[in-house]
């Protein structure tokens, strides 16, 4: 049986405790958009992608694409929350022996199933995942989220034209809106809106929701999966940062680390939701 | 009679479509010139038309190859090694099981000009740790590549020309992966040539023999792993490196050498090969244009050897 909506809600409250400890101990990485991509992560992989420890490499098994892979904290805490890997793993993120690689390298860790980081290609290898289910008539489907700087990249709108040529609806986009990027406001630098509108218009089935909502992120992905024809975009606005009120901001904490106190401000307010 | 390596390539390919069910091929609106086109004819559900999306067809096909499949990918080499962060991503780091067949390599393609040739095409897919880059010189040996790439299982490169080439082999040759391939012995000097000059590099140095130069000629079909024992060991018994490639001499064919050589036996060479952007005209013009035709080889490889 599926775990509640309110039970995930709390797990990623714990997660989002696991990025702010895997960061501090690793002195750098992304938590602006790991804090802001948990909440999507978490209903994706544990009721949809519904990874486990034994089908990791099963041929048949979801896949999941991390396209904005310097979100990748978020992903290994999922990953250890299902068990793929070990908690006591999480805190070697981004040291030399360890298959946590500051970005997703999937020779040193399969589950993260590509490479990313260099934004924009995730998106095509979830493509081609998705066509192979397609020739081979399997049922499984590939799941990818994408970031919205990332969405000013030629090799995205590469895909966003051609999915719908190749009908793959088994492909489900999420879009983690949190409207930041390094250099500033994605809106005042390369905007992508109006995105609905654009993405209605190459033939793309377009849902609208609250990234950190949870009842819509589940509902949403439930409207995927009966609906033929057209591979699926869902946007979700979502915060930068959120849930460590200190960190909810456009672009104060996309690239750096949280300090001592930081990291145990964010901590404590982070397990007061959870009481 | 002189044939395509593009067109020995799409042949092979259409018959290995019957027995190697899990090969499919991506083209990006090239498939008539790559000829591809032939798989596409037999096995139209296992050929993706991409169009003019270079970038989305080298990670497509890295995710096809992630989930099982072995995909070819085409198209003219500079369009599709020109997207190398793609490739170095997707393909390279991914570990992705990819081959991408890169056609119209050099300035052999004549009329189009530089924009569509390839001559940096090597030197970047060298930099790749485990990307092996073969260069087949004829139909045969391109015909026995493309059945060795499809059994294969890493990353791979395979360069091909738009111009018909003249056979080097003959029946009975038996294409050995990573090892150099001497069409001539000889022990004055030892050519290393790839691709469409080789059988130039063949002609110059029968020529050469005449005038009492004995030349060693050795194909090297497979740039990356360089046979590096090989490449000592003739340039131990010759104590003379020349190179020739339809390529830039930065990190191409040349470069390896150099770098080997360099490191394991320092050895007098010269390179030859492109050292500018290309030019339209015909492909017989621009190999006499810039030395890569026999008597442009010739030339160079006499003041060589007279100077060193």
């Amino acid at each position: 049986m599926d775990i509640t909506l309110p039970a995930l809600r709390r797990s990623a409250q714990e997660m989002r405790i696991d990025i702010i400890k895997m960061l501090h101990a690793a002195g750098s990485g992304h938590p602006g958009g790991s804090l802001s991509l948990i909440d999507l992560l978490t209903v994706i992989m544990t009721r949809y992608v519904k990874r486990t420890p034994d089908n990791v490499s099963d041929p048949d098994r979801n896949r999941f694409i991390l396209s904005k892979g310097h979100g990748v904290p978020a992903l290994y805490a999922v990953l250890a929350k299902l068990g793929v890997i070990g908690h006591d793993e999480l805190l070697s993120l981004r040291t030399i022996d360890s298959r946590l690689q500051g970005h997703p390298h999937n020779a040193s860790l399969p589950a993260v199933e590509a490479s990313t980081g260099s934004l924009g290609q995730g998106l095509s290898i979830a493509q081609g995942m998705a066509m192979t289910a397609k020739l081979d008539s399997k049922e499984y489907k590939v799941y990818c989220v994408i970031g919205d700087g990332e969405t000013q990249e030629g090799q995205i709108w590469e895909v966003l034209l051609s999915a719908p040529m190749h009908k793959l609806d088994n492909l489900i986009v999420v879009l983690d809106y949190n409207k930041g990027q390094i250099d500033g406001s994605t809106n005042d630098i390369v905007n992508l809106e109006p995105l609905a509108e654009k993405l209605i218009s190459f033939n793309w089935h377009v849902q609208e929701i609250d990234g950190h909502d949870f009842e819509a992120i589940d509902q949403a992905l439930q409207n995927t999966q009966n609906y033929g024809g057209k591979p699926h975009f869902i946007i979700a606005h979502t915060k930068k940062g959120k849930g460590v009120s200190f960190m909810e901001h456009p672009t104060e904490w996309h690239g750096k680390a949280p300090n001592d106190e930081q990291a145990a401000a964010a901590i404590k307010e982070l397990e007061a939701t959870l009481n | 009679m002189a044939k395509a390596t593009r067109l020995s390539f799409g042949e092979e390919l259409a018959e290995l479509g019957a027995t190697h069910p899990d090969v499919v091929v991506f083209d990006a609106d090239l498939s008539k010139s790559t000829q591809s086109q032939l798989f596409a004819a037999k096995y139209p559900a296992r050929f993706f038309e991409m169009g003019i999306q270079e970038h989305n067809m080298i990670g497509a096909a890295a995710g096809m190859a992630l989930s099982g499949k072995k995909p070819f990918i085409c198209s003219f080499s500079t369009f599709v090694v020109g997207r190398f962060e793609v490739i170095r991503m997707s393909v390279g780091y991914t570990e992705a099981n990819v081959t991408v067949v890169g056609t119209h390599c050099g300035v052999a393609i004549g009329e189009d000009g530089y924009s569509q040739m390839a001559l940096e095409d090597i030197a970047l897919m060298r930099t790749l740790p485990n990307m092996t880059i073969i260069q087949p010189a004829d139909d045969r040996e391109t015909k026995a590549v493309v059945r060795f790439l499809a059994d294969y299982d890493h990353p791979a490169f395979l360069r091909l020309t738009r111009q018909g080439l003249e056979d080097v082999h003959g029946d009975d040759y038996t294409f050995e992966f990573g090892k150099a391939d001497v069409l001539k012995d000889g022990s004055d000097a030892v050519i290393f040539a790839t691709g469409g000059v080789v059988k130039h590099a063949l002609d110059a140095a029968s020529d050469l023999q005449a005038d009492g130069m004995n030349i060693r000629v050795v194909n090297i079909h497979t740039i990356a792993p360089l046979d590096i024992d090989y490449v000592v060991q003739a340039a131990k018994e010759t104590g003379k490196v020349i190179t020739i490639e339809d390529h830039s001499i930065v990190g191409g064919l040349g470069g390896a050498v150099a770098e080997v050589l360099g490191e394991h036996h320092p050895t007098r060479m010269k390179r030859i090969g492109m050292q500018s952007y290309g030019r339209s005209g015909t492909p017989a013009g621009l190999y006499e244009y810039y030395g890569l035709d026999k008597n442009g080889l010739k030339g160079q490889i006499k003041d060589f050897l007279h100077k060193s």
